[in-house]
């Protein structure tokens, strides 16, 4: 096959102690330290959590957004190995690397916030579960996920190691893998839209209809495109790398379809339900509905055209404002637009917000270690000089 | 030279046709599944209905002094520690509930304050309590079955045992019963459960029991809704007697007073399907603090959708089954696999 003459995945070496990995241990130190007074003197001692907003940035950022922005594996899976479009091959072990941490340290992070953690296993065992509950179907999705992601992965370890044997193993049956992993996110990323749905009058009515499963699995599947343009451009950046705008570029467009049709959902379900006027009230609320969507509406202007889509900072600013986009989706529906009464507020703590920022360093952290030591990242020289004829 | 299509093979039309077949279905299930719960699916949850035996409370606004005997006997059965807002922290003086208080009285004021039970220069009480909904939201909600719903008494109940404390109850509920301990390494959800640990001692709900006007009165739900209906029925002003304690058996203990200016509304009649306690007010019932719900439960709504998506996992598996087959023909061993590749090259033969 053609795809072949792709370059090949290799490690991109270097040293692993520079200012970046430094800067992220100690963010992730910090982080260490809080969760440790956390599980020592409970959630009131670290965060601001109160009963009008108990799921704060440790649920709605790590979990809900991180998972989400945690979708450029699942993204790019679906287009490589669903739509068989084998040309964007190179970009699936970066973007399943990125997928894998945020997804790792997603259900890492959500045990911590369990005010009973140590009865975490009741999720998964029969007898306990109720499959009504849609936090179930989310929890149980996401640590298969997590599971199917680190087989799919394991291909970079073995080839590290040179067990030749168990990877070609593993590659015959790993088209399973790849399915499951392409319907596992699809399960909970629907999901994660239904979460909304049993709070009932307290979210905003923008953010409140049967439809949000749709909306958040096609979000999702858009933020996973963003996180690639965002990831390639960065990693190119930071690597001193030639950015793969012949693979960026189309990807690109195949998101502005989705999000057409993402757009085009979004609205519709307002219209139908009769709730788009309260987005026009002078409300904040309104305000971040429409900068939510603006996020979403600003790639049609940025990348519309294929020679604006060859301009690298067009292309990441693209990414940028879609990753935006799917945050606020999240933000908005779960904390900005939720209203549990009078005289509850909730901004996170200083502790909450440092956790946070280290969960995110112990991604960058794990992605400058991951590339640099194992193949993940396309070989740099066949972009100068073809190494097949 | 790399390249950037793969160049067309035999089969690739009938393989692409295929493949949108596949997607189509695959993509449109999501999408129809959504959409069919707009509709009258399959799948339909109904919104729950009380169980004929289910216990509650009738709480009148009306006949409530704002004593707050209901709130200390509350603590008491319950075990509960005190709660400061005041600087002497002399006494319980919680303002709201939470993870240690499950019942409190709050208090309308308006203007003057003049005039009891008046929307305008008055003020009015209202109890803010576990409303043990008919079709709960908490139940739905909670990944690992720590809120029951007992399915004769109706009382929605609280296991910490089974609790992951993910919180899941505290953001779901509409009247923001289920509180969490945040103070505590090892908090617990704590809410109202009727007092159904004091049954087998021959009591019943501690509020009821001290409530001295019968503002609060326990008894099974069907039977507490004839007697609102009954006073709403009165024309205000009149005399008439109120039951105290509870209105299925025990001591005689009615007296007689005069009818309040009720709001024709018993609240909980039928918001989210019917809960079990029962409430009168004189005031708008928005105005006290009590959220205006449609009679199909966000409860109904949620789990039609999850049903309908994965009941009995066939769309799961419908979807599994596509995307392994697609991926089956689309998965080349020797992209992902270098070292297969080479053992391929080794062997003098080239895979596909």
């Amino acid at each position: 096959m053609s795809t072949q003459q792709h370059a090949r995945p290799a490690p991109v070496g270097g040293s692993l102690l520079n200012a970046t990995t430094l800067v992220c241990g100690v963010l992730i130190a910090v982080m260490a330290t809080i969760i440790l007074v956390r599980l020592i003197f409970g959630l009131g001692a670290t965060t601001n959590l109160n009963d009008g907003y108990s799921w704060g940035a440790w649920v709605v950022v790590d979990v809900f957004i991180g998972s989400a922005l945690a979708c450029g594996g699942f993204s790019v899976a679906l287009l490589v190995y669903i739509f068989n479009k084998g040309q964007y091959h190179p970009l699936v072990r970066p973007a399943l690397l990125g997928s894998l941490f945020g997804y790792t340290l997603a259900g890492a992070a959500i045990t911590f916030d369990l005010g009973r953690w140590w009865n975490f296993w009741h999720i998964f065992w029969p007898g306990y579960f109720n499959v009504n509950s849609v936090m179930f179907e989310v929890a149980a999705c996401i640590m298969l996920y997590i599971i199917v992601m680190w087989i799919e992965f394991s291909p970079v370890f073995l080839e590290k190691l040179g067990l030749h044997e168990a990877h070609r193993k593993l590659s015959k049956l790993l088209f399973f893998f790849i399915a499951l992993g392409i319907v596992l996110p699809m399960m909970h990323q629907a999901s994660l839209g239904t979460m909304l749905v049993v709070m009932g009058g307290q979210v905003n009515p923008l953010w409140q209809t049967p439809m949000q499963p749709l909306i958040y699995l096609l979000s999702a599947i858009i933020l996973g495109y963003g996180v690639v343009l965002f990831e390639s451009c960065v990693a190119a950046s930071a690597y001193r790398r030639q950015v793969e705008i012949s693979m960026l570029n189309p990807m690109a467009r195949v998101m502005l379809g989705i999000m057409g049709f993402y757009l085009l959902v979004r609205f519709a379900d307002l219209i139908a339900r009769g709730v788009l006027g309260q987005a026009f009230q002078p409300t904040f609320i309104a305000l971040s509905f429409w900068i939510e969507n603006a996020c979403f509406i600003a790639p049609f202007l940025l990348i519309r055209s294929v020679e604006a889509r060859r301009n690298p900072a067009r292309l990441f600013l693209a990414g940028v404002a879609v990753m935006l986009g799917g945050i606020l989706l999240r933000l908005n529906g779960f904390l900005i637009a939720f209203d549990t009464g009078p005289g509850w507020t909730y901004f996170p703590s200083v502790p909450e917000l440092l956790v946070t920022i280290g969960i995110f360093a112990a991604e960058v952290l794990g992605y400058i270690v991951i590339t640099r030591r194992f193949p993940v990242l396309p070989r740099e020289e066949a972009y100068a000089q073809p190494t097949h004829s | 030279m790399r390249t950037e299509k793969p160049a067309p093979s035999s089969g690739e039309n009938t393989r692409r046709k295929f493949l949108k077949g596949c997607l189509s279905a695959a993509g449109t299930a999501v999408a129809s599944g959504t959409l069919s719960t707009l509709s009258t699916p399959a799948a339909a949850r109904d919104t729950y209905q009380r169980p004929p035996e289910a216990l509650g409370l009738l709480y009148d606004a009306t006949l409530c002094i704002g004593c707050k005997a209901c709130v200390a006997a509350c603590k008491q059965a319950n075990d509960n520690p005190p709660e400061f807002s005041t600087a002497d922290k002399l006494w319980d003086t919680p303002l709201d509930t939470s993870g240690n208080t499950f019942n409190i009285i709050k208090m309308y004021r308006h203007g003057t304050m003049t005039t009891k039970d008046a929307e305008i220069n008055g003020y009015a009480f209202m109890k803010t309590s576990c409303m043990h909904c008919a079709d709960p939201s908490c139940v739905s909600a909670c990944p690992v079955t720590a809120m029951t719903k007992d399915p004769v008494t109706g009382v929605v109940a609280y296991d910490p045992d089974a609790c992951v404390g993910c919180r899941y109850c505290v953001v779901a509920c509409p009247f923001g019963i289920p509180k969490y301990q945040y103070d505590s390494p090892t908090g617990e959800i704590g809410k109202c459960e009727l007092c159904r640990h004091r049954v087998a001692d021959g009591h019943y709900s501690a509020c009821a029991e001290v409530c001295p006007t019968g503002a609060t009165l326990h008894g099974r739900t069907r039977d507490l809704l004839s007697e609102a209906k009954r006073r709403l029925a009165l024309s205000a002003g009149s005399i008439t007697r109120y039951p105290r304690g509870s209105i299925d058996g025990g001591p005689e203990q009615s007296y007689e007073g005069y009818v309040g200016h009720y709001q024709q509304h018993v609240y909980g009649e039928t918001e989210y399907g019917g809960t079990q306690v029962l409430k009168l007010s004189a005031v708008a019932f928005e105005k006290v603090g009590m959220p205006n719900l449609p009679p199909k439960s966000s409860a109904a709504t949620s789990e039609t959708i999850q049903h309908t998506l994965y009941g009995g996992l066939l769309m799961p598996f419908a979807v599994l089954g596509a995307m392994t087959y697609v991926a089956k023909r689309n998965v080349h061993h020797e992209e992902d696999d270098e070292g297969a590749q080479a053992a391929a090259k080794k062997a003098g033969k080239e895979g596909s």
